[in-house]
């Protein structure tokens, strides 16, 4: 087994409890208001939603863990699982969609073996769906990590796929 | 410095202003939004930013999107004297060559857009052309004559693609803050209201409500009050927010201050979709610099009014734009609607009266304000007062924002300004209003774009995406794109809009794979009745309207689905097949090398097939024939 999918099948997360406090209070007050932004700073710094980190801000800005597990749950963008090393979000938008976006995921899911919110087994992709990034002009569009690949034919997927390691 | 009369705006305009119009040696404007960046601005600036580090003479610059999408990255050249000249397709590869071009008098038409004739915005029409004096340039058009630009009228818009997002001195060059300034130390609160409700501005966000109405009512209730943006754009197709948000940031401030000095409020908060980054660094710029000129804050320009606003961040949850689920999610919990038994007006936001605006609403303010209810209702139609912006995507030309007056044709919008289907392909329908709105065919091109008019055929304003379908569109794969999206956005808790959108997803389903029967066209009707009728929030009420109104257009390609078990556009996999036109096959082996599954078999120069066995109807071989030999069958 790689060292990678060692790492998304292993135990427990490693946390750091300073980082989260810097979070927590430092930038967002203990503030259960801010609840949502505080989970997007710790999905930012761990690429996830490490259960210990959940369990460590509950009693810290006084929310149930259920509830703070409802809203992780309800957003698309928390994960709860570790994710790849590299992000594909796939537009599935209007405007990409009448441009063949169906047809790219496709390509990826077959390419990659791994549905929609999958992570391949060596940790390399995670696919992700997202409606609309607002680059219509440029449909269908796919954005991997922060590179944005634009007007991207269904034969030139492997090879947009192939600059990420 | 603290900003304390219009005097002080006026000051800070005439220092700006020659650096707008007048600059010293030439200036570069890139234009920097997130679909400009998409499409290699930002390389494109980091190109010219090092070409010319040692040059005093180049000035580059960014500014927001001037709407133009489909040609992007755009750069604006101009210098004192000379024509500002608009290029167009500039990556890093051709900044430095469009420059030299610029110096040299301009000769590379197919690269140039246009020229500009007048850079003024609404606002600034009492200040004359700063650059009518300017010889223009023989042979290369107007910016204003250009079929894309020509209908256009921006009062939202105003400003972005013309000015830096990230300069508050140049928001105030064009006029900016004037109408805050004015309002706050010349004008009853009551006063503004009364602007608003008489220039006719209606929410455009979708639901269309009269602005000053519930402005009017907000006021009226007692406790801490509350103003909200909503920027949680989540119609797909829709990008007008955030390129007002990317582009001219300061408009949205101004015009939430008025609202809160209006409404007596002393909080704004903006919610903003997560996937828009660049417009929450933008935007947080902008609340800097707006405190550090005393804009905002306490006792603004020495007066008692005292506004904050705060900027929180959605996390990927279409129904979050409702405007209950929206204040929930600001509260920090899962963004789920409640009945409006009780008005967000009255208890909104902590329980107190909550003023909800969009993007686009706010940004209107300002202009309104400024230069009078009456300006702004003497545009547009009887019900629907002033402009409205739209996003131009899909099958279409010219990919793009544009903003017009309300009334305007769907032709006039779609094929003079958006140019038409491309690939002379045949236009087959405009779905307008997002997943909430419908799809409406050939023969209302006519119908003029106001609200009530979209609703008469089905359809809805919403936040003013315009998504063009063409021959290769199958409306009933459309119908069920929207309702798997809504099945994935439904938050669940009413049992009409969670189940209810399930089964009819389950049904079209069944009908784009071939599995179609008797009966399910009318189960579809029914079901979309329900749905409408019982759900709790906006999002239920209005999830079948795709459904409904592709039944009503384009029952014969349902009915082919079921009956004929044929997808004519060649959309759904089990109701077509490709097959080579032996008469049209040149023999080019371009299918032959492109097919993944080498089911394309054929020697050059003549004829190909293709093995229907191997065949996974990917669409390669459609997409990349010239010779249109490639048929849906």
């Amino acid at each position: 087994m790689s060292e990678a999918a060692a790492t998304l099948s292993g135990p427990v997360e490693e946390i750091d409890i300073r980082e989260l406090d810097d979070i927590i209070e430092n930038q967002f007050g203990n503030d259960k208001e801010n609840l949502i932004m505080i989970l997007q700073a710790i999905q930012r710094r761990y690429n996830y939603l490490p259960r210990p980190a959940l369990t460590y801000l509950a009693p810290k800005i006084g929310v149930p863990f259920s509830k703070i597990y409802g809203v992780a749950t309800f957003y698309a963008t928390f994960s709860l699982e570790p994710r790849g090393r590299n992000i594909i979000s796939i537009c599935l938008g209007t405007a990409c969609h009448v441009r063949g976006g169906e047809r790219i995921r496709e390509r990826i899911t077959d390419s990659l073996k791994i549905k929609d919110g999958e992570t391949t087994p060596d940790g390399r992709f995670t696919l992700e769906s997202v409606r609309c990034i607002g680059c219509c002009s440029l449909g269908p569009v796919i954005k991997i990590n922060e590179d944005m690949h634009g007007r991207i034919g269904t034969d030139e997927v492997e090879k947009v796929l192939n600059q990420y390691e | 410095m603290k900003i304390a009369s219009a005097k002080d705006l006026e000051k800070i305009r005439k220092a700006y202003a020659p650096s707008l119009y007048h600059p010293e040696g030439i200036k570069i404007n890139v234009g920097m939004a997130s679909c400009g960046i998409a499409a290699g601005a930002l390389e494109a600036f980091e190109k010219a930013v090092e070409a010319f580090e040692d040059d005093d003479r180049i000035n580059v610059c960014r500014t927001g999107c001037i709407g133009f999408c489909e040609v992007e990255p755009l750069v604006e050249i101009l210098a004192d004297g000379r024509p500002r000249v608009l290029y167009k397709n500039i990556t890093a590869d051709k900044i430095i060559e469009a420059v030299e071009d610029y110096q040299n008098g301009a000769s590379k038409k197919k690269w140039i857009l246009g020229q500009m004739r007048d850079p003024r915005c609404v606002l600034e029409d009492d200040l004359g052309n700063p650059i009518d004096k300017i010889e223009p340039i023989e042979g290369i058009p107007f910016l204003e004559d250009v079929p894309f630009y020509k209908n256009q009228v921006k009062v939202a818009l105003r400003n972005c693609g013309y000015i830096d997002p990230d300069e508050i001195d140049a928001y105030i060059a064009k006029k900016g803050y004037l109408a805050f300034i004015d309002a706050l130390h010349n004008q009853e609160p009551k006063k503004i209201i009364e602007t608003i409700k008489d220039s006719g501005l209606r929410g455009r966000g979708g639901g269309g409500f009269p602005t000053g109405i519930k402005w009017a009512t907000a006021a009226k209730h007692y406790g801490d009050r509350y103003i909200i943006c909503n920027a949680d754009e989540g119609d797909p197709g829709a990008y007008m927010d955030r390129s007002i948000l990317e582009g001219d940031p300061h408009s949205v401030l101004e015009g939430m201050l008025i609202a809160g000095y209006a409404i007596g409020s002393r909080q704004g908060y903006i919610y903003v979709r997560n996937e828009y980054p660049l417009a929450v660094k933008r935007l947080l710029t902008a609340i800097k610099q707006a405190e550090s000129y005393g804009l905002l804050g306490d006792n603004i320009a020495g007066s008692d009014f005292s506004f904050h606003i705060k900027i929180s961040t959605g996390a990927g949850a279409f129904v979050c734009g409702e405007s209950t689920a929206l204040m929930a999610s600001l509260e920090g919990k899962v963004g789920r609607p409640r009945a409006k038994y009780v008005h967000t007006v009255e208890k909104g936001f902590r329980e107190s009266p909550t003023n909800l605006n969009n993007v686009e609403t706010y940004a209107n303010v300002p202009a309104i304000v400024l230069k009078g209810a009456g300006w702004y209702a003497g545009m547009g139609t009887e019900h629907s007062k002033g402009t409205k912006v739209f996003s131009l995507v899909g099958k279409i030309q010219n990919t793009g924002l544009v903003e017009v007056p309300m009334g305007a044709s769907l032709k006039q919008i779609v094929f003079d300004i958006g140019g038409g289907v491309p690939k002379k392909k045949k236009f087959k329908a405009v779905q307008t209003g997002g997943p909430s709105g419908g799809c409406i065919p050939e023969r209302f091109l006519d119908l003029p774009v106001d609200y009530q008019k979209l609703a008469e055929v089905g359809s809805i304003m919403g936040s003013g995406g315009m998504i063009v379908m063409d021959q290769d569109t199958c409306m009933v794969d459309v119908a069920r794109y929207f309702l798997d999206f809504l099945k994935e956005e439904s938050c669940g808790q009413c049992n009409p809009c969670r189940e209810g959108i399930k089964q009819m997803l389950d049904i079209l389903t069944s009908i784009c794979q071939g599995n179609g029967k008797d009966g399910d066209i009318e189960l579809l009707e029914e079901l979309g009745a329900m749905v409408q009728k019982f759900s709790l929030c906006g999002l239920g009420t209005s999830a079948p309207n795709p459904v409904l109104t592709t039944i009503l257009y384009f029952r014969d390609e349902y009915e082919q689905h079921i009956h004929d078990k044929k997808c004519c556009a060649g959309v759904c996999k089990e109701l077509f097949h490709y097959e080579i036109d032996a008469e049209a096959c040149t023999g080019c082996q371009v299918c032959f090398r492109k097919c993944p599954q080498d089911a394309v078999s054929g020697e050059k120069k003549k004829t190909h097939s293709i093995d229907q066995t191997k065949c996974i109807k990917c669409g390669i071989c459609y997409e990349g024939c010239k010779f249109d030999a490639i048929k849906i069958c």
